[in-house]
């Protein structure tokens, strides 16, 4: 995936993509925040990129926004921490959970250097506005994060952030394929990475 | 033996009244677990025989092959195609949960947790019922308990 912040910027303060992802998967809107669940949210560049940012940073940098989620690891410490397996890599590189295996031991939310992961501290249900009834919410006491919506690429449709976003700011594909679109946009434009050198190897690249 | 007058009476006694629910309810037989069957369809994904007895197998191989192995597509016995979906493919032909599901778990009292975060046809619509401020100042004054 790759995230055009320029884009974003410019079209601030839109959250097209966080609404839509949030609707769809039945994210529960969670006003305190140690209670909070997020799959893509935004954030300022020196938390973005702590290890990048310094006090010097030039003021665009400084206003601008980094939408945040989970980096879909090609070496994803939250896979090697879980103790059941409930999260896993599948063979096109997606981090997937699987919520039926889940405990709710939140050593992937330790694991994780991107705090991607979000735990249900109370059952999300009163918390869900409009739910969509055709994808499941979570229980209270697991954990949980995006999924790069598998259930939309399963149907050949984009994931639902990507699809929101109404200036096309956010580009998905197969960094596998050289000859991808993302390939294509990669090698066109300086991108960074979140915490590249923990060698974790996210896969969400971000146009500066 | 000492005491027998006290003794044999005493057990019968005590067996009699232990086993007082068998005796209260001898001979009254619960009645039989009847769910709703949708009548404008004819056929389940498999047999009906097959569907009584092996449902929770099927839907568990269901759960593993899309969530785990991202193959979504069932083939039956009759060679049609079948979504893997419990919430979205059950539930479009099986209506309600209440008048379905519950009924034989009820009787044989399963507690299968799959709404705990499946959506039942019967909740679609929501359960935003509480004002969310007032949720807020009670998860606030709470210290979360632990879970599981």
């Amino acid at each position: 995936m790759v995230i055009d912040t320029r884009v974003c910027q410019k079209h601030a303060p839109c959250e097209d993509c966080i609404h839509a992802c949030h609707h769809i998967h039945n994210v529960p809107q969670i006003p305190y925040k140690k209670h909070e669940i997020k799959w893509i949210w935004k954030d300022e560049f020196e938390h973005a990129f702590p290890d990048t940012a310094h006090e010097y940073a030039n003021e665009v940098l400084k206003g601008r926004e980094f939408l945040l989620l989970c980096n879909h690891c090609e070496h994803p410490p939250c896979v090697r921490v879980c103790p059941t397996q409930a999260t896993f890599k599948r063979e096109d590189g997606i981090v997937m959970m699987d919520m039926h295996r889940c405990i709710g031991c939140r050593f992937c939310m330790a694991a994780c250097p991107y705090g991607s992961r979000s735990f249900n501290w109370r059952d999300p249900r009163p918390f869900i506005k409009d739910p969509n009834p055709e994808y499941p919410t979570r229980m209270k006491g697991v954990v949980e994060k995006c999924t790069f919506c598998t259930e939309r690429l399963a149907q050949g449709k984009l994931p639902a952030c990507a699809e929101a976003c109404k200036y096309g700011a956010i580009v998905v594909g197969d960094l596998a394929d050289p000859h991808s679109e993302i390939n294509k946009i990669l090698r066109e434009h300086f991108t960074l990475r979140r915490k590249v050198h923990l060698g974790t190897g996210p896969s969400v690249f971000y146009i500066i | 033996m000492h005491d027998a007058g006290k003794v044999i009476p005493g057990i019968i006694a005590f067996v009699l009244f232990v086993t007082l629910p068998f005796w209260s309810n001898f001979g009254k037989a619960a009645p039989k677990p009847q769910p709703e069957i949708p009548k404008e369809y004819k056929k389940c994904v498999e047999s009906r025989d097959f569907m009584r007895r092996e449902h929770m197998k099927l839907l568990r191989k269901w759960r593993f092959d899309v969530v785990r192995n991202n193959m979504r597509i069932y083939i039956n016995s009759e060679g049609q195609p079948i979504n893997m979906s419990l919430q979205n493919e059950c539930m479009r032909c099986h209506s309600s949960k209440k008048k379905f599901c519950d009924v034989c778990h009820n009787y044989v009292s399963a507690h299968p947790y799959c709404w705990n975060c499946h959506i039942p046809p019967e909740e679609r619509k929501g359960w935003a019922t509480k004002e969310v401020k007032s949720l807020t100042e009670e998860a606030s004054s709470k210290q979360p308990a632990s879970h599981h």
